[in-house]
């Protein structure tokens, strides 16, 4: 079985947001980039589940829409233990632009499942696995918490409003995973960190492809009036506030 | 030209967020002069889809095929466009929760239909088509331009509100969806269902407990606190890591993302990604022992004090506003 994974790369998740040129654009100067978090716990899967099932997972490949910048991001999850990376050589300017060059890559390829993450915390798009399911016209299943591989077939936990089924999957389709399907990342070791360096990291060329939106200007939240406190005595007192002037309760 | 809005429902029941939904898109159909159809996916009673026009659907189009029973991405969306076709939609509208976002992304791609997910208010301009949404988990909204003549929303709950029920009985359509014939790929084992609990992702109040609450032995105040105020319970990343309480209750970055109108956050210091989870509440209260935790910061109510005295105060509290 051939798995694939689609990174992004974000922000790690204790940066703060600043804008720059009139709100325009991200200010990038003090961010660390990370892998997204649902997509170093996908990889993560990927991984214990060829330590656990031996040759039965002939690779695992990660693949990233972005500019050579995006590289170290791709170096570490070769590090953590895929096989090889792809990266499409573009700038990833939104969901349905990045979707089309994911698609374009994996068509000419031949993978079992392909995992996506529910949302990167950048855009927070929620949309690039669904898409790019669409486009290769393949199966997709959201939200899964777990994915397990008994003699050759597929079984998977997914979420759905109210409650988890259980469902057994056939190949290929697009697996869109969250919480739970893997618990802790893997953290690279030394040796992995060696080898990640002389690992296939094929870059390709991107396709023509349209973008359907454009996020023209950003706006940081309005700052919060002060939080009006109160004491262990007059909670009786907040209780009021909450009744008659928010009238929340 | 209409709108279409995905009805959810939940056990035969449509969700409160299907009627923001319905309200939400009632408001655009007024800017653009179009009709607002709903669709309603599986058997529900004529009442239960009479209230999708009281909430301000035109058309109620209801889908009872069995092929749906099971909710496929691929099979689902393949309908929604022959619907999107016939009806001649030109916004399409879902909830922001698990549902939507497994079919939103289809939909767009299929229809090469820009979306925007997380949308948080009605749009600032139709021509052109610009409209806000939470981005940096919350940390940010944007304003995004759509450039496709068909657009796809997901609508961030409780952004919106719902309107007065005040809307007439709808026509109510069966659809049968022929055109889709490809088969499923996959095979339902078992389902866990959560039944007759109000779901954290639906709740307009939620009582959230963190490692301050020292263990699960005190998790009973939470839950009366939660009991009288309707409210549902969520806990922080540690407390379902620790197995304080089970992981469909974590809330933050990488667990449920929600948007209560009330958020009560006892014994939680308030780190950045436990915030992204929350940020979008309406009002938050904090209750915590130590004055510069940062959960301060962004309530707009505190009690500075120790859980143990607060909870049952407060509890006791509100039960005399409910029971006056
Ligand atoms: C990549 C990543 C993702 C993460 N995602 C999430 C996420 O999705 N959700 C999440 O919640 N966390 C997440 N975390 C963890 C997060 O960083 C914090 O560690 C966590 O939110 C802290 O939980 P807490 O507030 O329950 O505990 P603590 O930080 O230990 O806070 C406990 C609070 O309780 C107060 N307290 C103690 N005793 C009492 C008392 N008797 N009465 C009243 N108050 C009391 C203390 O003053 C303190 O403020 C993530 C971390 C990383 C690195
Ligand atoms: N530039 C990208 N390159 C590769 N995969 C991506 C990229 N952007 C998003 N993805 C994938 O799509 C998921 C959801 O991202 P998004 O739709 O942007 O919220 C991520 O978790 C990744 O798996």
């Amino acid at each position: 079985m051939k798995i694939l994974i689609c990174i992004s790369d974000v922000p790690d998740t204790t940066t703060k947001i600043k804008f720059t040129n009139d709100n325009k654009e991200l200010d990038q100067t003090e961010i660390q980039w990370i892998i997204n978090p649902w997509d170093e716990l996908a990889l993560t899967r990927a991984i214990e589940l060829k330590e656990s099932l031996g040759e039965k997972i002939e690779s695992i490949t990660v693949i990233n829409v972005g500019p050579a910048g995006s590289e170290p991001t791709i170096r570490k999850a070769l590090a953590m233990g895929a096989d090889n990376a792809i990266r499409v050589d573009a700038d990833p300017k939104e969901s349905y632009f990045v979707a089309y060059q994911l698609a374009e890559a994996i068509k000419s390829r031949d993978f079992d499942i392909i995992l996506a993450g529910l949302d990167s915390a950048d855009y927070n798009g929620a949309s690039v696995g669904g898409m790019m399911a669409e486009l290769l016209d393949m199966p997709s299943v959201s939200a899964i918490s777990a994915l397990n591989i008994e003699n050759g077939k597929v079984f998977i936990n997914r979420e759905i409003e109210g409650g988890t089924q259980k469902l057994e999957a056939q190949t290929p389709f697009v697996a869109i995973v969250q919480k739970g399907i893997a618990i802790e990342p893997k953290i690279p070791a030394m040796r992995g960190i060696m080898m990640a360096r002389t690992k296939p990291l094929e870059v390709v060329a991107p396709a023509n492809a349209d973008c359907l939106t454009e996020n023209i200007v950003y706006e940081l939240p309005q700052p919060k009036g002060a939080c009006r406190k109160f004491t262990e005595e007059n909670v009786n007192e907040l209780v009021d506030v909450l009744h008659k002037e928010a009238k929340l309760i | 030209m209409t709108l279409l809005v995905y009805a959810e429902n939940r056990e035969g029941k449509f969700k409160k967020a299907t009627f923001e939904l319905l309200s939400y898109a009632e408001e655009l159909a007024k800017s653009i002069n179009a009709d607002v159809i709903a669709l309603s996916v599986n058997e529900i009673s004529p009442d239960e889809l009479n209230k999708l026009g009281h909430y301000g659907a035109k058309k109620v189009v209801s889908v009872t095929d069995e092929k749906f029973a099971l909710l496929d991405n691929k099979l689902y969306t393949s309908m929604i466009a022959n619907l999107v076709e016939k009806e001649n939609a030109e916004i399409i509208i879902f909830p922001d929760n698990l549902t939507g976002r497994a079919l939103a992304p289809r939909l767009s791609a299929k229809l090469k239909a820009g979306l925007v997910s997380g949308v948080v208010s009605a749009p600032s301009s139709y021509d052109p088509f610009v409209i806000k949404k939470k981005v940096f988990t919350g940390k940010a909204f944007a304003d995004v331009k759509v450039s496709s003549a068909i657009k796809v929303l997901t609508l961030s709950q409780n952004s919106f509100g719902i309107k007065d029920p005040s809307g007439d009985t709808p026509q109510i359509e069966d659809f049968k969806a022929e055109a889709v014939s490809e088969k499923s790929n996959i095979k339902l084992l078992s389902v866990d269902k959560i039944t007759g609990k109000l779901l954290l992702t639906d709740a307009e109040i939620v009582v959230s407990g963190g490692r301050g609450m020292r263990g699960p032995e005190n998790w009973n105040m939470i839950e009366e606190l939660a009991d009288v105020l309707g409210a549902a319970t969520a806990c922080t990343r540690p407390v379902s890591d620790e197995g304080w309480r089970p992981h469909d209750e974590h809330v933050g970055q990488t667990g449920k993302i929600i948007a209560p109108v009330l958020y009560i956050a006892c014994g939680i210091s308030g780190a950045i990604q436990h915030i992204g989870g929350i940020s979008s509440s309406k009002v938050i209260v904090a209750i915590n022992k130590d004055p510069d935790a940062p959960i301060f910061e962004v309530a707009d109510y505190g009690v500075l004090g120790d859980f143990k005295n607060v909870l049952p105060e407060l509890t006791k509290a509100i039960k005399e506003i409910k029971g006056s």
